[in-house]
């Protein structure tokens, strides 16, 4: 009893003066134990989140390079759309483009970067299983994704793009956007993985530019000779681009059908998933 | 404490295609609970193969690996949370553009129960540096950043892959203190290094590697016991012959520069009286008569060769 109460007495004049102690003071003792699973994905997806948003390059392709071509392309006539309004036309693709940068060209490049600097690695000597990466970078994805469509609606809204919003196009626009994401980014890792880190630099940037021209993101499809066209309509950002030009202005006209899109983004994920996660190499 | 905290048994691991080079050929060691053990060896030895092997990251061709009990790559995630780990300073796995506070509090995370990362960055210099990027980092800085990650999960057991590699003779002593200070509260340590001075001052357990083998282990007594030399010097041309059959089988003696005499000898206790014996009876006053353990250094460079090495 004594000691206790002599505990206590000390542990109370300290109280006020933990200044005192030496500063780094640490005990090394060990009492190891993994955290919960889900505050390890959320400080993951945090890290993942601000390294995007910082590095310079990636907002270059993220942000500016989407919001230029679509305040350049709807003020000017440089390209012919088509009858209709400009904005109107651009603003789906646009959005497919830049889920694009993010999902794809972001992820290859930032992934090929961390497995050549040793991140993948590293993180594999944490508590954190590899799912609970993954799901923190589609998290990390996702975010991005939310604050570019933010942005590129309300530079549209602005250049005065009134979309016909429905509940069915709006869900399609979800489920779409979701298909696209898990697509581009499992192409992105599969990038990633497989090929050096400089090798993905390029070859990411080039995909990107490539499917810019001929995804009907701001050149449509039907410009190009009619051989070609059901190919470019095979491609993932060319599917995205048509099912939302369909979800945000078609889908109370009654024309079309978003199935074709959906059906060949739904093609990509799975073929583009199966291929990442058998090559995928870590290191 | 019946198991050790690392145990390796005939570990083997080879790279490339036929005829694979064996990095780690038939190596055996074990590491205690709380200890500090140094895998000492020039470089490509198979230090690294070694604890990459104990980590988890490459799996043995032939052998048995145990961390802890566990196997390191089938119970990974039981392993994980208790073991931790800094790799070598090229590969410190840190994003190059996150801060150095934000991935250690990130590191912390993981944890249950972390060292709190301001402490960590406080008590190894870090806390002026802690909103700069990785990149920013000097070579030191990141290394003691990556040491930082490997401790605040408070582990049982720590792998330091050349902890000390690239940093200036302070932020190394403060490096070795806090390896004394993970000993001191029960945190076995397995560090890899080709400092003699380190293993000298930090080692429990000294296991020296060559070309994927152990050639020698045990404690730096053990090590540089056996091989102790009697020095003394007098008058030229002594009779070294009758001085060499005063002494037990397996000793040596050498005149070498001419009044330098160096008497070596397996098995050392009587060293010094039998030598002293003979001198007064033979009316030799020895001048400088001393006792020399060998250093550390020495006794690497007899066991892994004195030759610099290609590649």
């Amino acid at each position: 009893m004594q000691r206790v109460e002599h505990g206590g007495h000390r542990r109370g004049l300290q109280g006020g003066h933990s200044d005192t102690e030496p500063p780094t003071a640490v005990s090394f003792a060990p009492r190891p134990a993994a955290a919960p699973l889900p505050r390890m994905i959320a400080a993951q997806a945090g890290m993942e989140l601000r390294v995007m948003l910082r590095n310079g390059e990636q907002l270059l392709l993220t942000m500016v390079i989407p919001v230029l071509l679509l305040i350049g392309f709807s003020l000017t006539s440089l390209v012919d759309v088509g009858s209709g309004s400009r904005v109107e036309f651009l603003t789906p693709g646009v959005l497919a483009l830049a889920v694009l940068s993010t999902a794809f060209t972001g992820q290859a490049i930032g992934t090929g970067f961390e497995r050549r600097y040793g991140v993948l690695k590293r993180l594999g000597a944490t508590p954190l299983p590899r799912f609970g990466l993954v799901a923190a970078k589609t998290l990390a994805v996702l975010t991005v994704e939310v604050l570019q469509i933010t942005l590129l609606c309300a530079v549209a809204v602005a250049l005065g793009w009134s979309p016909r919003l429905s509940a069915l196009g709006i869900a399609t626009a979800v489920v779409l956007v979701l298909l696209a994401t898990a697509a581009f980014a499992a192409l992105g890792l599969l990038l990633a993985g497989t090929l050096r880190a400089e090798a993905t630099l390029a070859a990411a940037n080039l995909v990107y530019v490539v499917l810019l021209g001929l995804g009907g993101v701001v050149f449509p499809v039907t410009r190009f000779p009619t051989a070609v066209e059901p190919l470019l309509h095979a491609l993932p950002i060319t599917a995205l681009t048509d099912g939302l030009r369909w979800a945000l202005a078609g889908s109370q006209v009654g024309a079309g059908s978003p199935l074709p899109a959906v059906m060949v983004l739904a093609v990509w994920t799975v073929v583009a998933t199966v291929l990442a996660s058998r090559l995928f190499k870590w290191e | 404490m019946g198991t050790a905290a690392v145990e390796v048994e005939n570990v083997v691991k080879r790279y490339g295609r036929a005829p694979a080079t064996a990095a780690v050929d038939g190596l055996s060691f074990r590491a205690a609970h709380g200890a500090v053990t140094a895998l000492l060896g020039p470089n490509g030895a198979g230090k690294t193969t070694t604890v990459e092997m104990c980590e988890g990251f490459r799996c043995a061709d032939n052998g048995r690996l145990r961390v802890l009990g566990l196997d390191p790559v089938a119970d990974a995630g039981a392993l994980k949370p208790r073991v931790g780990v800094m790799p070598q300073s090229q590969s410190a796995g840190v994003p190059t553009g996150a801060r150095a506070g934000e991935w250690l509090r990130l590191m912390a995370a993981f944890h249950h129960d972390p060292i709190p990362p301001q402490l960590l960055l406080e008590r190894l210099g870090l806390r002026s540096v802690a909103t700069t990027a990785f990149r920013r980092l000097s070579g030191g800085q990141q290394q003691r950043l990556s040491l930082a990650a490997a401790v605040i999960g408070r582990p049982e057991l720590v792998f330091l892959d050349e902890p000390t590699a690239g940093l200036d003779p302070q932020a190394r002593r403060a490096a070795w203190d806090l390896v004394a200070e993970l000993r001191d509260a029960g945190v076995g340590v397995v560090l890899t290094t080709h400092h003699m001075d380190e293993a000298e001052r930090l080692a429990d357990h000294v296991v020296i590697i060559d070309r994927g083998r152990v050639v020698a282990a045990g404690t730096i007594d053990e090590l540089t016991a056996p091989h102790q030399e009697l020095r003394f010097r007098a008058t030229p041309g002594l009779d070294t012959a009758g001085l060499m059959a005063t002494l037990p089988d397996g000793c040596g003696v050498e005149e070498a520069p001419s009044g330098t005499y160096t008497v070596t000898a397996p098995a050392p206790a009587t060293l010094v009286s039998t030598v002293s014996d003979w001198c007064a009876d033979n009316g030799i006053l020895p001048a400088e008569l001393g006792v020399r353990r060998r250093t550390l250094e020495e006794v690497f460079l007899e066991m892994t060769g004195r030759e610099l090495r290609d590649g």
